[in-house]
């Protein structure tokens, strides 16, 4: 098997297993309604951590996408409860910001050739601190709109409801997996990844393509603030704090190598669910602090870590011995 | 030589070059002329500009004087891709593409035929394949490149430049991590090309290679041409000769070190070698005596003092220190056992350049004391004062940092340091590369003093005037391996060309015919 297929694999094997256990102690899991709610609580992160998965793969890192996600809520309620303007103009506002936002920081990253991880953190920063200035409180979103959307949904076979936010995280996926796998952007992506100078000598347009990885996690993760606004109906500058390392971790998991250049949307999506599948677990078993959540994907996280060590290190000491080996 | 103004037959040709940085001449008003359908070796040691030449060529440095001519027309490259635009393509020793996408994305990366906005896969796996068995080979395009042998990796990363530029093809020592078999495979690609009119420069440090396959040579020394002459008409010593730029005359023998360093063996190699590094080579060093080791870069050199140092593990062979066999695994044992290094690329192996040069020369002797017996400010003072002086150190202040200082002057500092240790085998790889006439002088003469107080050295050189002036015995590397160990009446730099030029079947000269 390719190599970087293995953690893939590994993930969707424990994600199996993990169904099969969790099912096999609580039958109740396994149905379309858990499924459901699945998909519906957790589209913000599944969007954001697609943008992510972009990032990560490119070689960088994003840490304002939790900050960005909290911005765009605020904002959004605030041109729709003090302003007056329809939520579909509202969310074309918020992305084209969240856009902007995240090619000024892809652009400072490659022209000003500051780290990803510095640029990022100044860019959370100020997001986190504009919506803090904007309001201080939760701004409540009545909208005959907003209820019109929370209420749509597609009943699955089993009665489990596919919510609007639900399918969107879906189409994201799909689209996101169709750009980084048949997209000569997406190959950009990986290109940028694997070794940005060779890269830049094969013709890669660097600059180009930095900017637009930034601005796409920008605004995916804009989207996911509109998700998470119709999913709260609310505005709240605090919302989403840490979803940035919550993103990271689905990626990681996901089986993306975090020094880039290897990685898959497809994984990203099995990430999300593992870190939703713990999550229900907790609700199912009931006597569980939610904090195990963070405790099962910490140790997930690191176990992860390790076996993409293994396996990357395992097929690279070729490079070392290579007079040795067999010719073609 | 040829005269360039009036030879229109030039693909690539560059008039009267130069280069300069800070205040020297990398490049100093060098001619150089490619033709269809040739190979042409570019040769010369480090430092001689063969890479500042060939990144003019390329578009990577733009030239401070000269010009470079395309069919010729002046033209000025902006950079890599331009001159890969028209028609200039380069594959490095280290290859430029990547490792962890497939061999067919490889190939065609930046220019991927599209429809509907999506990349035609199986149309590039396709086209890859076509591509590649032009060259001979036959290998799944869909896995990762990094997953083939640097081989095979070579020949996509020629397949894509002379793709995507087709007159002239750089190769930057394409064969330096390569096997026999691999270079030949390799030749034959180089060979074919030539045949279908490509004009071809080769850059290597192995001569057999170059006598294997080159129709032309250009030797440069010191940012200057030596010549361009057609290789047939070459010996191996006439190369080694202009490369090295040795007119053959003795130097002032050393005498009455043979008596003197007749002792017991201080330290003993026996059949130590690494697989694909160096060859196993025996050597016996003693106290009071300097051994030269000469060779032309890149044929084991720097490799040996490595494993002598216990910076790489020999896997084969003893080592002895007195009467008992000792494993070197780590810098930290040979320096446990009294050994020094002060390694060849000073700025990134030596010196620590924003430490002070006080704490650049204690830093070895500290090492050996450990954690827990740290030397105080006064100590160490003392300790750099004294070496300081002994090797006339020139800086304003002990506290300032050794970047700042002179590279002869940095050399010395290395040298304090491991002096400071109180060593008894010391290994100075190219000690005087890079540093002026008068630095150059003195660390001679230390060299000298630091035998006649008992320390056994080894000195790695290609200034063949300077490795005569102060070796009791030389030991010739060539192609990896240890080919000759001259004493008495032989230390003089003809005997030491002949041996470094001498006509050697380990490496591929008859392995390309085969």
């Amino acid at each position: 098997m390719n190599r970087s297929l293995r953690p893939l694999a590994a993930t969707a094997v424990i994600f199996a297993l993990a169904y099969a256990a969790s099912i096999f102690q609580f039958p109740g899991m396994f149905s379309t309604r858990v499924l459901g709610n699945f998909l519906t609580d957790n589209a913000f992160l599944g969007i954001t951590a697609v943008g992510m998965t972009f990032v990560i793969i490119s070689g960088g890192i994003d840490l304002s996408v939790g900050a960005i996600i909290g911005f765009t809520g605020v904002l959004i309620a605030v041109l729709i409860g003090w302003a007056g303007i329809h939520p579909l103009a509202a969310f074309v506002i918020a992305l084209v910001v969240a856009g902007a936002f995240g090619a000024a920081m892809g652009a400072a990253i490659h022209y000003l050739e500051v780290p990803p991880f510095i640029v990022t953190l100044a860019g959370m920063f100020l997001a986190r601190g504009a919506a803090s200035v904007i309001t201080q409180d939760s701004i409540p979103v009545t909208h005959e709109f907003y209820s019109k959307v929370t209420s749509t949904y597609w009943l699955m076979p089993g009665g489990g409801r596919l919510s609007m936010i639900g399918a969107l995280m879906i189409i994201v996926f799909i689209v996101g997996a169709l750009v980084a796998h048949r997209t000569r952007f997406g190959s950009n992506v990986y290109a940028l990844g694997g070794n940005a100078t060779s890269a830049a000598l094969m013709g890669v347009p660097v600059a180009r393509t930095t900017i637009l990885i930034y601005t796409l996690s920008a605004t995916l993760s804009g989207l996911a603030g509109i998700v998470f606004s119709l999913y709260t109906s609310a505005g709240y500058p605090l919302a989403a704090v840490g979803v940035e390392l919550d993103a990271i971790g689905a990626v990681v998991i996901g089986g993306t190598l975090l020094t880039g250049g290897y990685g898959f949307v497809a994984g990203t999506f099995i990430g999300v669910m593992l870190q939703g599948l713990v999550q229900t677990y907790i609700i199912f078993d009931g006597t569980l602090s939610s904090w195990w959540t963070k405790i099962v994907i910490g140790g997930l996280l690191f176990v992860f870590i390790v076996l993409q060590r293994l396996v990357f290190s395992a097929s690279s000491s070729r490079s070392k011995v290579f007079w040795k080996l067999k010719h073609e | 030589m040829v005269d360039h103004q009036t030879d229109n037959s030039f693909v690539l040709e560059a008039r009267g070059v130069i280069k300069i940085f800070g205040q020297s001449r990398a490049l100093d008003g060098v001619n150089f002329g490619l033709r269809r359908g040739e190979v042409h070796a570019l040769l010369g040691e480090n430092g001689a500009g063969k890479s500042t030449l060939i990144k003019i060529l390329t578009g990577a440095y733009q030239p401070d004087g000269g010009e470079v001519l395309l069919d010729g027309e002046p033209v000025h490259f902006a950079d890599p891709l331009h001159a890969q635009s028209h028609g200039i393509g380069t594959v490095y020793q280290e290859v430029n593409l990547l490792p962890n996408r497939s061999v067919a994305e490889n190939l065609f990366l930046g220019r991927q035929p599209t429809r509907f906005g999506f990349v035609r896969k199986s149309l590039i796996e396709k086209n890859a394949r076509e591509l590649l068995s032009r060259y001979g080979l036959d290998i799944d395009v869909q896995a990762e490149l990094g997953t083939y042998s640097v081989a095979v990796q070579q020949i996509v990363a020629i397949a894509r430049a002379v793709e995507l530029s087709g007159k002239v093809l750089v190769l930057d020592e394409p064969t330096a991590s390569l096997d026999k078999l691999e270079v030949e495979k390799l030749f034959e690609v180089v060979t074919q090309l030539k045949e279908r009119g490509m004009a071809i420069v080769f850059i290597t440090h192995f001569l057999d290679q170059v006598f294997a396959i080159s129709d032309r040579v250009t030797i440069l020394r010191n940012g200057r041409l030596i010549g361009t002459e057609p290789l047939s008409g070459l010996t191996r010593t006439d190369v080694v000769r202009m490369m090295l730029g040795k007119d053959i005359t003795f130097a002032p023998a050393v005498t009455g070190i043979e008596e003197r360093a007749a002792g017991p063996a201080l330290v003993e190699f026996t059949e130590c070698g690494k697989a694909g590094k160096i060859h196993p080579f025996s050597l016996k060093i003693r106290r009071g005596e300097v051994v030269g080791v000469a060779g032309l870069l890149g044929s084991g050199r720097t490799e040996m003092a490595r494993i002598m140092f216990g910076a790489d593990q020999c896997d084969a062979g003893e080592i002895r220190i007195g009467d008992k066999p000792v494993a070197l695994k780590s810098p930290v044992q040979a320096i446990a056992h009294g050994f020094g290094f002060c390694p060849e690329d000073r700025k990134v192996e030596g010196i620590l350049g924003d430490l002070s040069v006080r704490e650049n020369i204690v830093i070895a002797l500290q090492g050996k004391l450990g954690w827990f017996k740290a030397l105080n400010r006064d100590e160490q003072m003392e300790i750099a004062g004294k070496f300081a002086e002994d090797l006339d150190i020139r800086a304003a202040s002990l506290d300032m940092p050794v970047k700042l200082l002179s590279g002869g002057n940095q050399q010395k500092v290395i040298l304090a340091r491991w002096l400071a240790t109180d060593p008894n085998f010391l290994i100075l790889d190219e000690p005087t590369r890079g540093i002026d006439v008068g630095a150059h002088a003195e660390i001679v003469r230390t060299i000298n003093r630091l035998r006649e107080e008992g320390l056994a050295l080894l000195v790695i050189s290609s200034e063949l005037d300077e490795i005569v002036a102060y070796s009791s015995r030389i030991v010739v590397m060539r192609d990896r391996e240890m080919v000759a160990e001259l004493t008495g009446d032989n230390i003089n730099p003809s005997v030491i060309v002949q041996a470094i030029a001498a006509q050697h079947e380990t490496v591929s000269a008859e392995g390309a015919s085969v």
